[in-house]
């Protein structure tokens, strides 16, 4: 099985350089098929690869150079069960991303199935790379394919300043990526993960190594978009075609948090083992400002695009708050988070692009009332939107009510409300747009929101009868992630796995493999009374403050929301500048905190 | 060991970054964005560099002879041909800006905020 992991990558690359070799070859509807048939492929390779890991990580080292001694000479693709099933996800959204852009985006889509697959196949890589300088190739690959797709659209200002500003920070982040790598490389000698981590264990040089993972984990979270490296999200997501919007939001985003959670557990983990609670409570604190922030520039926004930017960036927070209570439980929830809000942030996004399509603009106020009389959209909408915000057994309820098992189990009953606050928030920004769209419910204005912006909607017709089952299938799989049996436990397993270093560090050093418990059962586990009552709490509270943002113009209070909105408002420019500042400045307090509590 | 490699690319980096956060045209931006990049250059050089040894090509050299690091000469070079693509990229973008808007400077293109 140890094939496997490399087709992953290989598969949607050399797709991507068939499609551009045959360009003026074969006709166009077959370049397209070729791009499909490789997403499908890649797909399906991901679920085998995830079913088969399950038994145990398969492991490939590339051209047969496997450690000699306990020492790592090659590079390793290491696939563990969260690893394999992000990849699926990858493989599957690009596809539903191209098989819509196929109904979508008529002129210049050979360019555009290029540049999905290679982003498709860095992802991919990025996720199983077991070797930390591949990670940065692997992100800036991705990188460099997601700028382009995002100024894809280069006839309109727009679409040039988000890619430049995603470029640019993206870049940095890099940067601070390699430098990260270049202390760690020159502790330990080492650039494969269980390597470095294995040498860490001993300890020494704790100022060099505190800087290092500084860089790299700032680095991983400027691709994750948490505050208060968050700016460039909104502008390039607001911007980008919405095909290409599903993938970003549904899995790049949060792929860089897959970056954070597997160089701490692979590698920093044994350094400051003794003080996991200050690694630990960074994340958290950074998860829990991200995720409210998020929640409340969605709440600002009247342009569908921007506001479904900053939920998925409230929605990151949350899963970076899971991944920073350390424990399986806290990764598993945040886990299961990716997986529901991926295919939901997904199905907005296409919901969005056929708004579009149809009604030639994506402000809410401009819509208001317009798409009356199109009930399977605004089912889809208001179905994505409420699976959002979690009732119980829907949509992102199991992920929460994960990080609430695990947040109560380490004395942090505060946290849970925060969360379920935070995503409700996002969650009554979409059901206030969407009542406005679909309903034509509430004020034709309000002053409150942020200024109007244009959006040059696509040039021709669009197919309903493929882009309309399509999204519909991506929100009702987002919808019922919560009551899929079995993947509670499946998912905690797999996250036990995947944070125990040492394991990991002997099966790839020495190939040994894990000793591992009989597979989980395929049961529905109750869930806690108070997660189901937070779960209900939730949904109430978003549907009250959707209701109360509809006619909040007419209610007045405006004065008292006009300091604190204009002054979020201010930090979110568009100037690039001000983007890396706030990105020096966010990196050199994390690090300045690391420096004083792991000292 | 010397010290002063190290302080260098601290500088390189701060100057770099300091120019992209000051920066009012795109081009003089991207330029500080790979001034930015060169202090990884200097760093990855600086951690495989070991004193008096010679070049890593070990043809018709005695065994145990001492050499530089030859994986961060392998690095630094995959480093630059990425950051070479996203500089392109950027310049390409800044162009079309340009071409759009008639002007590089980036205050006056944010067309979206808040």
């Amino acid at each position: 099985m140890s094939w496997i992991p490399p087709l992953l990558v290989a598969v949607p690359l050399l797709a991507a350089a068939v499609v551009v070799a045959t360009d003026h070859v074969l006709p166009r509807r077959v370049e397209d098929l070729v791009a499909i048939a490789a997403a499908a492929t890649t797909c399906a390779l991901g679920i085998v690869l995830m079913l088969r890991s399950e038994r145990g990580d398969v492991i490939h080292w590339f051209g047969g150079w496997s450690p000699r001694g306990g020492v790592a000479i090659g590079i390793d693709f290491v696939a563990d069960p969260l690893a394999a099933a992000l990849a699926a996800l990858v493989g599957g959204l690009v596809l539903v991303a191209l098989v819509y852009s196929w109904a979508y985006l008529e002129e210049a889509a050979r360019l555009f199935d290029t540049l999905m697959l290679v982003c498709c196949g860095a992802m991919c890589g990025f996720a199983l790379s077991g070797d930390l300088f591949n990670m940065f190739v692997w992100l800036e690959l991705m990188g460099v394919a997601a700028y382009a797709l995002t100024g894809f659209e280069v006839k309109d200002i727009g679409p040039l300043q988000g890619a430049v500003n995603f470029a640019i920070v993206n870049g940095i982040g890099g940067y601070f990526v390699v430098i990260g790598i270049a202390l760690a490389y020159a502790r330990t000698g080492a650039l494969n993960l269980a390597q470095i981590g294995r040498a860490l264990t001993q300890g020494g040089s704790r100022g060099l190594v505190i800087v290092a993972m500084t860089l790299v984990v700032c680095g991983f979270l400027c691709k994750a978009a948490v505050v208060p490296f968050h700016l460039w999200l909104a502008d390039a997501y607001a911007v980008a075609p919405s095909p290409v919007c599903a993938v970003f939001a549904g899995v790049m985003t949060d792929i860089g948090l897959l970056g954070v959670a597997r160089v701490y557990w692979t590698v920093f983990d044994g350094a400051f083992a003794a003080d996991r609670a200050a690694v630990g409570d960074v994340l958290l604190s950074l998860g829990v400002a991200t995720a409210l922030l998020g929640g409340a520039m969605a709440f600002l926004q009247r342009h569908v695009k921007r506001m479904l930017a900053y939920s998925v960036i409230c929605h990151v927070g949350i899963m970076l708050a899971g991944i920073g209570l350390l424990t399986s439980k806290g990764l598993a929830g945040a886990a299961d988070v990716l997986l529901a809000h991926g295919l939901l942030a997904a199905g907005l996004f296409l919901t969005t692009g056929i708004v579009i399509a149809l009604f030639r603009s994506v402000d809410e106020l401009h819509l208001h009332g317009r798409a009356r009389g199109r009930p399977l959209l605004a089912a889809l909408w208001f179905g994505a939107a409420l699976g959002l915000a979690g009732p119980p057994y829907v949509g992102l309820y199991l992920g929460h009510s994960l990080i609430d098992d695990a947040a109560s189990a380490t004395g942090r009953a505060w946290l849970p409300p925060l969360l379920w606050i935070a995503g409700a928030l996002a969650s009554a920004s979409l059901l206030r747009a969407g009542a406005r769209m679909f309903l034509g419910l509430g004020a034709h204005r309000d002053r409150l929101l942020a200024p109007e912006m244009k959006e040059r909607p696509p040039a021709r017709g669009t197919r309903l009868s493929v882009l309309a089952p399509v999204t519909a299938l991506v929100v009702v799989l987002g919808l019922v992630v919560s009551v899929v049996p079995g993947l509670p436990q499946r998912t905690e397993a797999a996250a036990e796995r995947f944070r125990d270093r040492a394991a990991y560090a002997s099966f790839v050093l020495h190939g040994s493999p894990a000793a591992h418990g009989p597979r989980a059962a395929f049961a529905l586990e109750p869930a806690s009374l108070e997660s189901i009552l937070y779960g209900i709490g939730a949904t109430m509270l978003a549907l009250a403050l959707a209701g109360w943002g509809l006619y909040r113009p007419e209610l007045g209070g405006s004065r008292l929301l006009r300091p604190p909105a204009r002054a979020l408002k201010a930090m979110h420019s568009g100037v690039i500048g001000d983007y890396v500042m706030w990105l020096t400045v966010g990196a050199a307090l994390v690090g300045g905190i690391w420096a004083v509590t792991l000292r | 060991m010397s010290y002063l490699p190290y302080a260098v690319s601290a500088w390189v980096c701060a100057v770099g970054l300091y120019g992209i956060v000051t920066s009012r045209n795109l081009i003089h931006l991207a330029v500080c964005l790979t001034v930015t990049q060169s202090s990884t250059y200097v760093l990855l050089l600086s951690v495989g560099y070991v004193q008096g040894g010679g070049p890593p090509i070990f043809k018709g050299v005695e065994l145990g002879t001492t050499s530089v690091d030859p994986v961060v000469q392998a690095l630094s070079l995959t480093d630059i041909v990425v950051s070479v693509t996203v500089l392109a990229l950027v310049l390409a973008l800044a162009l079309d800006v340009h071409r759009q808007a008639g002007t590089v400077d980036p205050d006056e293109i944010a067309a979206m905020h808040g």
